[in-house]
């Protein structure tokens, strides 16, 4: 038998602390649904998804119901669909048959709309990644993300300078609704290939046929248990470890459960501490616990690679296997204190950049001004994707260009993706870097061989 | 399936005879109960088995919250997997 003070501590964790599972993810490989027809490739794509996720929803609401606990996202992730449809050259109609599995499965999302251009891109790669504007903007539930670089291949530029193109084309595709493409187009170095969370999820080569990933949540709960913590930084981590291995273990558990019921390998738990824009569940105000006056203050990139640190040492020996991003998410818009930090003008963009060194995964979810060019997008890729590659760990760029609007105003993405203050960025031009083109090299570090 | 039932709320007469019997009239056994007053709040938990019970755990769910609801208590019924794996390193079981 438990403690009342242990059953009171889980439910209170999950009532007014936020705890719950932000993610289940199925993982399902296309290999056996290439063809060099474009209709069967759709038609053997629709009944392979179908045939595995059409419970997915269903399931992850039992498990919910019996557990106590909310299950937010039910997700599918795919392999790369560049790599589906390059035989058929079907990646559009290929998007219609992803749309109508979204919404016949009733899933939140659907990732792997992705293309893996890290050394070079082939010419049908270029063609596909040109129609991410297209497939975004005409879909709601898709998502797409893209590889430029790794720490052993060095940056694509050619694609980095690409993207920042496209990411414009997405935000004027969606020019009436506060280019909401963009919130669904990740940028990445070193992506992962079993991450359970959006945009950036896809179904990496070396993954089984089908597999469960679960992103766990809780910065609420982390914050809860620092307002009792009245001791020095080593007792600050060790209190952040100690809620990392709680909350993991219900991820833990939520991943064997599912992974049983869906008859798919249990992949990875994902240690994210991933916010959303409700109040008390926040990671700025974690760090705001630690005792800075506001995120974005000087302080806030030490107590963030605390932070990350800690929870990953309490998480990691709370499940299997550890995977995906695993570390603390920094979106600007799905997090109420990073929302107001920035409408104060405590957090700058370049503060963000620098964040993004110590903790996963990059400058996410941050709305800029509409009529920032290409350039300066690509400019700002470039920036993140080296902290990336030359510190070996995964960073990635989301940032909205929000059409027509200016830095003061605010985007409205609703939902899970929130609300985003526009912030100022530098618009001094990169474009001579940019247009040169070709790949930066791999640091002399990756070559370890 | 082994799971909890916590109920909490202010302390009053006939809690344990209300839950008890809405938990008979499920055919739910309950096997161990404890009870305690937590800052002004009756706390009590109930480990009880749902193996012999004819209904789906989410209409279990829904008629303790129902229950709940009526008699002004916070009343929640989860697997007794959850705390385990919360609570305890040493206790993983297959299943739930």
């Amino acid at each position: 038998m438990y403690s009342s003070n242990e059953i009171i501590e889980t439910i209170n964790m999950i009532s007014q602390q936020h705890l719950d599972v932000r993610t289940i993810t199925l993982g399902i490989s296309l290999f056996d649904c290439i063809t060099d027809s474009k209709q069967r490739t759709c038609d053997k794509i629709y009944d392979k998804i179908m045939s595995k996720a059409g419970n997915l929803v269903k399931i992850g609401n039992d498990i919910s119901s019996e557990l106590g606990i909310p299950i937010v996202n039910k997700r599918i992730s795919v392999t790369p669909i560049s790599l589906i449809s390059s035989a058929s050259k079907g990646h559009l109609e290929i998007i219609r048959t992803l749309d109508k599995i979204a919404d016949e499965t009733g899933i939140d999302f659907l990732g792997g709309y992705s293309a893996l251009v890290h050394k070079a891109m082939t010419p049908y790669e270029r063609e596909f990644l040109l129609s991410i504007p297209e497939a975004l903007s005409t879909t709601n539930k898709i998502c797409s993300s893209i590889n430029v670089a790794t720490s052993k291949a060095g940056i694509n530029m050619d694609a980095v300078a690409l993207m920042g193109k496209i990411v414009k084309d997405c935000a004027y595709l969606t020019k009436d609704k506060d280019s909401i493409a963009c919130a669904k187009l990740v940028v990445f170095a070193n992506a992962v290939e079993d991450n359970p969370f959006m945009a950036g999820a896809f179904l990496g080569a070396g993954e089984d046929d089908t597999v469960v990933n679960v992103g766990v949540s809780g910065p609420g709960v982390v914050k809860t248990a620092l307002e009792k913590c009245n001791g020095d930084l080593t007792d600050v981590a060790e209190c952040i470890k100690q809620t990392a291995f709680k909350i993991t273990r219900v991820g833990q558990l939520v991943a064997k459960e599912a992974s049983k019921r869906l008859n798919a390998s249990c992949g990875i738990v994902d240690l994210s501490l991933a916010p959303t824009p409700v109040i008390g569940d926040s990671v700025a105000h974690i760090l705001e616990e630690i005792g800075l006056e506001s995120v974005g203050a000087h302080g806030t990139t030490a107590c963030l690679a605390m932070l990350n640190d800690a929870v990953k040492k309490g998480g990691i020996m709370a499940c299997s296997n550890v995977g995906g991003l695993s570390g603390a998410f920094i979106p600007v818009s799905e997090d109420a204190g990073m929302i107001k930090a920035t409408q104060i003008g405590a957090l700058s963009f370049d503060k963000l950049e620098a964040m993004t060194a110590v903790c996963s995964v990059g400058l996410d979810m941050i709305a800029i001004p509409g009529d920032t060019t290409a350039d300066v997008i690509s400019g700002i890729i470039a920036d993140e994707i080296a902290i990336g590659v030359v510190n070996t760990k995964t960073t990635a760029v989301r940032v909205i260009p929000v059409y027509g609007k200016k830095a003061g105003d605010t985007a409205e993405f609703g939902g899970l993706l929130g609300t985003a203050p526009i912030m100022n960025i530098n618009t001094y031009s990169p474009s001579k870097f940019i247009s040169r083109g070709g790949r930066i090299p791999a640091p002399l570090h990756s070559n370890k061989n | 399936m082994k799971a909890i039932v916590s109920v909490i709320g202010k302390d009053k007469k006939g809690i344990i005879a209300k839950v008890s019997t809405a938990l008979y009239e499920m055919n739910i056994n309950i096997e161990d109960i404890s009870q305690t007053i937590m800052q002004d709040y009756f706390t009590m938990i109930m480990a009880v088995d749902t193996s012999e019970c004819p209904l789906k755990f989410d209409a279990i769910v829904d008629k303790l919250k129902e229950l709940g609801e009526k008699t002004h208590l916070e009343i929640h019924i989860q697997l007794q997997s959850i705390f385990d794996s919360m609570h305890k390193i040493d206790t993983d079981k297959k299943g739930l």
